[in-house]
């Protein structure tokens, strides 16, 4: 969850650091998550919490979430080209995934980070 | 006290700094508020945005922000250093930021409900980021291809408008015209301000540029369509009627080049910085009497600006030197420049501006266009009329004496000019073609001539090759004769001139003859005569003679009768010649 990854990966780089970890293991991929959200509005906190449970059920913990509050780093907002927030980018495993909204639609949200196969 | 208010809160305008523009908007766009600029694809949306901040930034000390949603900033700053606008200088500088906002439909997956915060993070921050004053998006419409809930968006964009009056920024949203409404998807509506949209239209092949103020809420504005022009320095708008009939007139009159033509003018030649038209059919030396003009004024020392739409700088010397005059030295001297150009390169505001601009560069005194006709080729008449209009208006308030030639058609009335602008012409020379006895000449004569007593016949109008000469054409007995019936008739004239010559003079020698006769006759009468009186004179002194003696005779008879001596003889005939 330290900055310092997040900084790394919005590059769009594999560190090497995170290259190995993600070679280590060769069965199931590591899934790191960034949420780029707004305070703690309505939206925010339902993004959060629908983001959380997703990862619990769906990637069994094999997850990173980082949750980052863009009014406080509006930097990084330019940086990921944040627009509409919600945000959330899956950085691993490539490709690289964008979603926007408060993930409340679970058939969206599990297509959209390749978790089944994009039919929409 | 409402009405006072009301002026109290006039609307604020806040400068753009685009040439022409401040004109006819009365200031600027209006301050604080958003205007939106809608256009097809290469109307000139991103320029006039960018020329906005960048005047701002230059200009006016208000430091802008560029949003774009379409180009990198990278390319951005390509794009206008062409123009002269170094946007990498003026973002270290602190004057202007830039974001580039990335939005891909297919890169992005929507999940639920979202808003556009982050967005206007970004907005915020940028703004933050450089004090500014001026915003741009260019153009927020591509949020609409990026992101499918329109619902949202529309919502969001709202907001977006209300947040911005809220931070009291001037802001230019551009967008790009749609179908029925102003943009496609329908930024008018969100923006109620102030609205301008540019239009790039191609009639007959030509471009031409045109901008009008849809709305301009609070203001009043120009309502025309205003042509304009995006070249090397950026946008230029030309408004139509911005200029008046209000230009100081001269009264210092200039040769012609042609002698005889100065010596039709009242001998004086035109007015400085009136309009001068020569019009005339094909080949009748239209060129040759501009250039003849051009060669004058570069005698004066003046500078002249030669606008030759047919012919090649080169070539017109080359022909002129063909009629006695060498144009190369003014050239090399600076005092003449041609600039050359065919019509058909570009649209007609493109040709007004480069008048303007070589003009305003060259600051000649006199200027020439040959031929106007030639441009109608690059827009309708009424364009042409127009773009003349306000050259030629352009051209008086600099007091730039303007000569203008155009080519008439066979068909059709000479005294008309395809582009209907005779009423703007001071002075209007008309060259025309006398065919007669199987060969052309060529005819000038003055059509008018504003505020000169101009002269009113035609001119047989030659090109040798010492120049333009100017010869009464033949006008006796009732016949107009020019070229060689002229001649002829001239050398008939002249030998029966010479016989009527020779009859006077062997008249008067006869006369002479008779003279010196008489004068003879007169001498020998005089010569009898006084012959005759000496005669005369000598038998009346011998009467007396005779006289004198016989009374003598008749005394001394008388002596001898009385017996007296003969001594007192002497006094007797004494006191006898006093008695008597």
């Amino acid at each position: 969850m330290s900055d310092e990854t997040a900084i790394d990966m919005k590059k769009g780089k594999t560190s090497t650091k995170a290259f190995r970890k993600t070679a280590a293991k060769p069965d199931g991929a590591m899934y790191v998550l960034c949420l780029y959200v707004t305070g703690l509005t309505p939206k925010s906190i339902m993004a959060i919490a629908n983001v959380q449970k997703l990862c619990e059920t769906h990637l069994a913990g094999n997850c990173e979430l980082k949750v980052i509050d863009i009014y406080q780093q509006p930097q990084l907002a330019r940086e990921e080209q944040i627009v509409a927030t919600p945000t959330l980018i899956k950085k691993q495993p490539l490709p690289v995934r964008r979603l926007i909204g408060d993930m409340s639609d679970t058939e969206r949200f599990l297509a959209g980070i390749d978790l089944k196969p994009r039919n929409s | 006290m409402g009405r006072l208010k009301h002026v109290v809160d006039v609307l604020e305008k806040c400068p753009t700094g685009i040439k022409g523009l401040d004109e006819i908007t009365k200031g600027g766009l209006p301050k604080g508020r958003a205007t939106l600029i809608c256009g097809s694809a290469g109307s000139g949306k991103t320029l006039f945005a960018m020329e906005f901040l960048m005047h701002g930034a230059m200009d006016y000390g208000e430091p802008g922000v560029f949003m774009t949603f379409e180009e990198t900033p990278e390319d951005l700053a390509r794009n206008f250093i062409s123009l002269g606008f170094n946007l990498h200088d003026m973002m270290s500088r602190g004057l202007i930021a830039t974001d580039h906002v990335h939005i891909e439909r297919s890169e992005v997956k929507e999940t639920g409900e979202y808003d556009l915060e982050g967005l206007f993070i970004r907005l915020g921050n940028a703004i933050d980021s450089v004090k500014a004053k001026r915003v741009v998006l260019d153009t927020i419409e591509a949020l609409f291809s990026g992101l499918s809930n329109a619902a949202i968006l529309r919502a969001e964009i709202r907001r977006l408008f209300l947040w911005l009056k809220d931070r009291s920024v001037t802001a230019i949203i551009t967008g790009e015209s749609g179908d029925k409404r102003l943009t496609r998807y329908g930024l008018e509506e969100y923006v109620a301000d102030c609205v301008i949209f540019l239009d790039f239209r191609t009639e007959v092949q030509i471009s031409t540029r045109r901008l009008r103020i849809v709305k301009y809420r609070g203001s009043s504005h120009g309502s025309d369509d205003y042509p304009f022009l995006i070249d090397e320095s950026g946008l230029s708008i030309l408004p139509i009627t911005s200029l008046g009939l209000d230009y100081p007139v001269s009264t210092e009159r200039i040769a012609t080049g042609v002698p005889k033509l100065d010596a039709m003018l009242e001998g004086k030649g035109f007015f400085r910085g009136s309009t001068i038209l020569v019009s005339g059919t094909a080949g009748t030396g239209k060129t040759s009497l501009s250039a003849t003009f051009a060669d004058a004024a570069c005698r004066r020392g003046e500078r002249c600006l030669y606008f030759a739409f047919e012919e090649s700088p080169s070539q017109i010397i080359r022909n002129m030197g063909s009629i006695g005059m060498d144009l190369a030295r003014w050239v090399k001297k600076g005092l003449l420049k041609f600039h050359s150009v065919r019509p058909s390169l570009y649209g007609l505001e493109m040709h007004l501006l480069t008048f303007h601009k070589v003009i305003e560069s060259f600051n000649p005194h006199v200027f020439i266009v040959d031929p106007i006709s030639n441009l109608s080729s690059a827009g309708t008449v009424s364009e042409v009329k127009s773009i003349l209009t306000r050259l030629l208006d352009y051209l008086k308030m600099k007091k730039i004496s303007t000569f203008l030639t155009d080519l008439t058609h066979f068909t059709g009335s000479l005294e008309h000019t395809s582009e209907e602008i005779s009423s703007l012409i001071d002075t209007w020379l008309l060259l025309r073609d006398i065919e007669r006895n199987g060969e052309r000449n060529r005819g000038l004569y003055i059509l008018k001539s504003r505020g000169m007593a101009h002269s009113n016949q035609i001119q047989e109008f030659l090109l040798t090759n010492h120049g333009i000469d100017l010869i009464d054409i033949y006008t006796g007995s009732g016949e107009v004769l020019t070229g060689s019936a002229r001649a002829t008739q001239g050398a008939e004239e002249k030998a029966s001139e010479m016989a009527r010559q020779r009859e006077v003079d062997r008249r008067l020698r006869e006369q002479e003859r008779k003279r010196n006769a008489l004068e003879a006759k007169i001498a020998a009468l005089r010569a009898e005569f006084n012959v005759e009186t000496e005669e005369l004179n000598l038998m009346a002194e011998e009467e007396q003679q005779r006289q004198a003696v016989l009374s003598e005779d008749r005394l001394d008879m008388a002596h001898l009768r009385k017996g007296k001596p003969l001594a007192t003889r002497q006094n007797v005939r004494k006191r006898s010649g006093k008695g008597e």
